[in-house]
Parts: structure tokens; C-alpha cells; sequence
């Protein structure tokens, strides 16, 4: 049997989901022969692929790279998850927004805080353009399914991966829902 | 003709980053540039907080390191009480950190550098990742997910959870550990010990099979800043800050945080949203300094513990010199970090304090200008508060230890890029090397853009006339 094609993406957030996933520790031994990462912060594939059966997203979208991301990421992948707080509610990222106008906080940090050299990041084609309003991932693009946390527990991520690779579909409930 | 290629985005690091290199008409590098591309303004969304959600707020700059954040601002807050906290408190602050040092390191060389060490820089890009390592080398790869899963099982013990852990607070830390859990940590340590040692084993045979990366990987004259002990001992969460020069010349010694904008300036570019920080003294970009693991052994004068000593020792007659100027040692030196961590474990549980109940020290807000200071596992980090009588963050600047690698990591990028890559056909191997080179300050860009954001790389082939040739993207 094929294994399952496992993608995970990481926009406006901290990788802490990402670290947690990690401390699946030596599950991740097992998972290795159920599935194959095909596009990760921790792999090396830059494009993201055609096919993917499930992407776990962390993050929130924050950026023009992030909104972009989301589109190829929801037109290529057969299940998307929301992975941990920031994806689900926009979270810490979030804070950012009763502050408004991003320009006015690049302004503040780059140059009226800088000591030398003050200059605002813009360069076209590299440095991405703030959006106006940090976002969770479902605003931008469906999402099938959520694992609330900051971060998610192993043991969450787990059960979710675990239900979702034996009966196709997975419902978190009780404890797992808790955010924070 | 020339032309730029741009890497995004730079994968296997902890953040968001592209790169940029430009060739000249004949196809050889002229320059090349790290960029960092996301922003998400902690500091100015701190304002208004209060400074007991401090530690809680910044711990989520970074899922890596956390802890070091979390440290960093108790610390602060601590200042900000005007108190001095229990022993007891600070020894789990050191366990903890310690327990941080190791899960990040273990990180940093198992998951993140080794495929490219162990399966070869020019191996294929869809299999050279941790997962590749599994399969070709399960029972290192097991090894090394036991002994980073030790040192985050050491931070949860202490503080309920593995990342992000509500634990330090202004004046103290919440919990101690049981008679249980301090032997249940115990009981590992040989095993992590071994671990660290094959891996270091591993590491040093390295710089004979890669002599061309050994050598090109960042190897160039700048300072280097870190915490020493009062006796000038490796130290990671107290002391003063010594800064030494490429000789090893003591550049300043005994500094305090208290005065970091004294020694630390912040230069901003419009291609990176990492900020550009220097020593002072030297001017910008002429204060380039370095941080992290090959920094600190080179700022202290010994570690402190018996293998670890041992092992700086074999590392000092190895360069034949009092420091290291070459980036491609920071794994080595984060391995012999490794060892020290694991050592100062074992002595730190050795003391019945770690159990202790006398843990906080209780009071209001004493002080209005504070700054706290700690060694994150990728370097010195700074937590500078303005503060108002109801401890209310009038103001909140953070100094993080990748950005004070930015420009070392913009000049290894270049200097890799002009050894390795070259037109007209860029073969893959030839950029992965240039984000091994990234990867070996293991730069955490999730939180040296805390003020920004994450780090996806990019690596644009751009031509003389401007035309991009290719762009090769990973996020």
C-alpha cells in the first residue's frame, strides 16, 4: 500500500506546533511506514506538491506569501487541518491587529527604532507584504478539520493522525479541544 | 550576462528566510544575500501588557526555545521587583535551561543538519530530512529523537508541558520536582551521555570527509559575545558578558546587560526583516560579532565540567589557536555544549534545592527600566522593559541571539555561494550547500523576527541586466 502523503506548512507562528509534532519522538518511527512527508520546514521539496492526502497548516496568515500558500496548498491537498492555535483563531500573530496599519509598525521598529541605517523592509519579490489583518487559516481557505492548542500536545496530534490514517476521518473531543 | 538565483524557501532552519545570489556575466558569484521574511511585531503589540504576561507572551516568539524567553523575561522581572530569588529558584532556572540547551542542540544536529552530514549534501532533496534518516540509520535516528525527547521531558517535569511551559514568573518559578520525577530524569543521563558522545564522535570525522564545506563554511576573522561565569567559566544563564576578538583578545570583559545599548547597535536593510545588530565600538557593519555554542567556548576560559573540559581541551589544540573562526565548528561546538549540558544536569540534581518549596520571591514593581539576559542555545538574548508604576510594558526591546548573527550569515552565505556555485547550470547540491551553511548557526528566525515574523527560503538566480533566471522556493 501506498503511504499516505503527509504535508506540513508553517505560516505566521512560532513552529511550536511543529516542535510538538516532533515530540511525537519515537512514534514518529512508526508513522514513518504509514506515511511520507512529501513538503515540510523539515524537509528539503521547496514547491509545493501537486497531490498531497493531508496538510497540516500552522499558523496564521499573516502575509502575501501566507494567503498565496494557503490557495495552492487547499487546491492540491485532499484534507487540510488547522494545526494549533494560530491556524485556528489567528492567536499571538493576531495581536498585531487592533494596532492597524502594518506600515505604522515597520515604521516604529525598522527605522524610528534603528540605530544606524534606518530603512523599512520592501524589497519586491522578497520581502512579503504584511496583510492588513491577520487572519485564521479558515477565512482564506475551507479547512476539514481543527487541533486546537498552543502547541497541541503529542498526544493530541497523535490521536488525530492516528484517526485519520485508520477510519479516514477524525473528531477531537473532551480534553483535545482546549485551546491554550 | 548576469544574473540573480534566489533559494526560497531555505529549509531544515527554524524560520522563514530566502537567498539571493547574483552572478556576473561569465557565471561566477558576485554576492549574495540572507533575507528573512516575516514580521510579527511583538514588540509593539507588548505594549500596553502587563509584566506578568511577559514570559508568557514572548515564550510564543519561538517554539524551539521557548524557555530562553521565558527566562529572559523573568529575569527582567525579577529586576522590575528590585528582589533576589530563592537558590532554589535559580538552580531550577538553570535545570530547565539546561534541559532546553539539550532538546535544541539535539535538534539542531539530529533532525535539522545531519541528513545533510550523514547522507551526504548532494543526496536526494526528497529523502534528506530526519525521516530519510530513519531510514537509513534507525538506530541513530532513534537515539537522537531519545535524547532531544530527555531534554524536553526535563522541561515539561518542571513546567507542565514541553512547549511553552507557564513556569518562570518575576521572583521565581512555579514548581520544583518530586523525589520521583528527579530520579526519573537521573535515571537517563548515561544514555544521553552516550548519545551526545557517538554524536560528537560522528561530528568531528566530518571536517575529513567534507574538507571543501570545513573550510568555506563562514571561515573569516569577527568578534564573539557571550555570558561568562565570575571566574570566567562557560555560562548560560548568569555572569557578564565578555567579548573577544578573532585572536582571542579580550575586546571587553565584565559587561552588563544593564548597559547593552552602550555596546549593541540595531541597523536596519530594506531586504531583510532580520534587523542587523553590532558592536558599537566598531560601527556597523565593521562590529560584526557571532554568538551561540562557538562563541561561548570562545569566551570562556574552561567549562567546568570533566568530559566537557576534556573535550574543549581537544578542541583547542585542534585549531591551534585560542579561538574559532570557522561557522562550520559550531556543530562541533554545540555537541562539546551538549556534553557540558548533560554534566551540569547531573550536579545540578545532585542538590536537594531542586526540590525545594521555597521558590518565589514575592513584590511589587520596584523598578521602571529593567533589562534581563540570557544564553539562549543560539546565543545571548536581551529583554529590555519600560515599565510604569502599575508594571504596565510602556515599552519592550528585544534582542535575540540569530539577529546578532545576521551579518556572520549573510558573509558565510556569500562566501559559500562564491565557492560552490556556478553557472550557467545550478545543480541542487550547490545551494544546499549554502543553507548548510545557514544551518550551522542553527538560527532560530522565529525569533529573530520576533519583532517580524518567519522565515521561508528562497534562493533567486538573478542575471547582470536584472532578468531573474530562476527561483528556487521552499516555505
Amino acid at each position: 500500500m501506498d503511504r499516505v502523503k503527509v504535508a506540513t506548512v508553517w505560516l505566521g507562528g512560532c513552529s511550536g506546533c511543529h516542535m510538538s509534532f516532533l515530540d511525537m519522538d519515537e512514534f514518529l518511527i512508526d508513522l514513518a511506514e504509514k506515511i511520507q512527508v512529501v513538503y515540510s520546514p523539515i524537509a528539503d521539496v521547496k514547491e509545493f506538491p501537486e497531490s498531497v492526502d493531508v496538510t497540516l497548516v500552522e499558523g496564521s496568515v499573516a502575509n502575501e506569501d501566507h494567503v498565496e500558500l494557503c490557495h495552492k496548498i487547499r487546491a492540491a491537498s485532499r484534507v487540510v487541518i488547522s494545526f494549533g492555535d494560530c491556524a485556528v483563531t489567528g492567536n499571538v500573530p493576531a495581536m498585531r491587529n487592533p494596532l492597524g496599519d502594518p506600515e505604522k509598525i515597520l515604521q516604529l521598529v525598522y527605522v524610528d527604532r534603528a540605530d544606524t541605517h534606518p530603512i523599512a523592509p520592501k524589497e519586491a519579490g522578497i520581502v512579503p507584504k504584511l496583510v492588513d489583518r491577520v487572519r485564521p487559516v479558515h477565512e482564506e481557505i475551507d479547512v476539514d478539520y481543527f487541533i486546537p492548542g498552543c502547541p497541541p500536545s503529542a498526544s493530541r496530534i497523535q490521536e488525530a493522525l492516528t484517526n485519520l490514517l485508520e477510519m479516514g476521518e477524525t473528531h477531537l473531543t473532551g480534553e483535545n479541544l482546549r485551546f491554550g | 550576462m548576469s544574473r540573480q538565483i534566489v533559494i526560497d524557501p531555505v529549509t531544515r532552519i527554524e524560520g522563514h528566510a530566502k537567498v539571493s545570489i547574483y552572478l556576473d556575466d561569465s557565471g561566477e558569484v558576485n554576492s549574495a544575500r540572507f533575507h528573512v521574511t516575516e514580521f510579527r511585531g511583538f514588540e509593539k503589540f507588548c505594549e500596553g501588557r502587563t509584566l506578568w504576561e511577559m514570559a508568557g507572551i514572548t515564550a510564543r516568539i519561538c517554539g524551539i526555545c521557548p524557555v530562553s524567553h521565558l527566562l529572559a523575561s523573568a529575569k527582567t522581572g525579577d529586576k522590575a521587583l528590585a528582589v533576589s530569588i530563592p537558590p532554589a529558584a535559580e538552580k531550577l532556572r538553570r535545570l530547565m535551561n539546561l534541559g532546553q540547551f539539550t532538546q535544541s542542540h539535539a535538534l539542531s544536529f539530529f533532525h535539522l543538519s545531519s541528513p545533510d552530514m550523514i547522507l551526504g549534501f548532494d543526496s536526494d532533496p526528497a529523502t534528506r530530512n530526519v525521516f530519510g534518516l530513519i531510514a537509513a540509520d534507525p538506530e541513530l535516528a532513534r537515539k537522537g529523537i531519545r535524547l532531544r525527547q530527555w531534554g524536553q521531558e526535563i522541561i515539561e517535569l518542571l513546567g507542565a508541558k514541553k512547549v511553552h511551559p507557564a513556569w518562570a514568573v518575576p521572583g521565581g518559578v512555579r514548581q520544583s520536582l518530586t523525589e520521583e520525577t528527579r530520579e526519573q530524569i537521573r535515571s537517563r543521563i548515561p544514555e544521553s551521555l552516550a548519545t551526545a558522545r557517538e554524536a560528537l564522535g560522528i561530528c568531528k570525522r566530518m571536517r575529513e570527509r567534507y574538507p571543501a564545506e570545513a573550510e568555506s563554511f563562514g571561515d573569516f576573522p569577527s568578534l564573539y559575545m557571550g555570558l561568562v561565569g565570575a571566574n570566567g567559566e562557560w555560562e548560560h544563564y548568569g555572569g557578564s558578558l565578555r567579548v573577544v576578538d578573532h585572536l582571542g583578545y579580550r575586546v571587553a570583559d565584565g559587561l552588563s546587560e544593564d548597559n547593552y545599548k552602550d555596546f549593541v547597535g540595531e541597523a536596519s536593510e530594506n531586504w531583510s526583516y532580520l534587523k542587523f545588530p553590532y558592536f558599537k565600538p566598531r560601527g556597523y557593519p565593521g562590529g560584526i560579532y557571532r554568538v551561540g555554542p562557538l562563541a561561548r567556548l570562545n569566551v570562556c576560559d574552561r567549562i567546568g565540567t570533566p568530559l566537557a573540559d576534556r573535550e574543549l581541551q581537544e578542541y583547542r589544540e585542534m585549531l591551534s589557536g585560542a579561538v574559532a573562526n570557522n561557522s562550520f565548528l559550531y556543530h562541533h561546538a554545540r555537541l562539546i555544549e551538549i556534553i557540558a549540558a548533560i554534566e551540569g544536569i547531573e550536579r545540578l540534581l545532585e542538590d536537594d534545592d531542586v526540590c525545594s518549596h521555597h521558590l518565589r520571591a514575592e513584590a511589587g514593581i520596584n523598578r521602571l527600566d529593567v533589562v534581563g539576559v540570557s544564553e539562549a542555545p543560539r546565543g545571548t538574548l536581551f529583554h529590555h522593559y519600560q515599565l510604569d508604576e502599575d508594571g504596565k510594558v510602556l515599552s519592550a526591546n528585544l534582542i535575540i541571539a540569530t539577529g546578532q548573527n545576521n551579518l556572520a550569515i549573510n558573509r558565510t552565505v556569500e562566501q559559500i555561494a562564491k565557492r560552490f556555485v556556478k553557472g550557467p547550470d545550478i545543480a541542487e547540491g550547490m545551494l544546499n550547500r549554502v543553507e548548510a551553511g545557514i544551518r550551522a548557526y542553527d538560527p532560530c528566525l522565529s525569533c529573530s523576527t520576533h519583532a517580524a515574523g518567519r522565515m521561508p527560503l528562497t534562493v533567486e538566480l538573478v542575471a547582470s541586466d536584472g532578468e531573474v533566471l530562476r527561483t528556487i522556493t521552499r516555505d
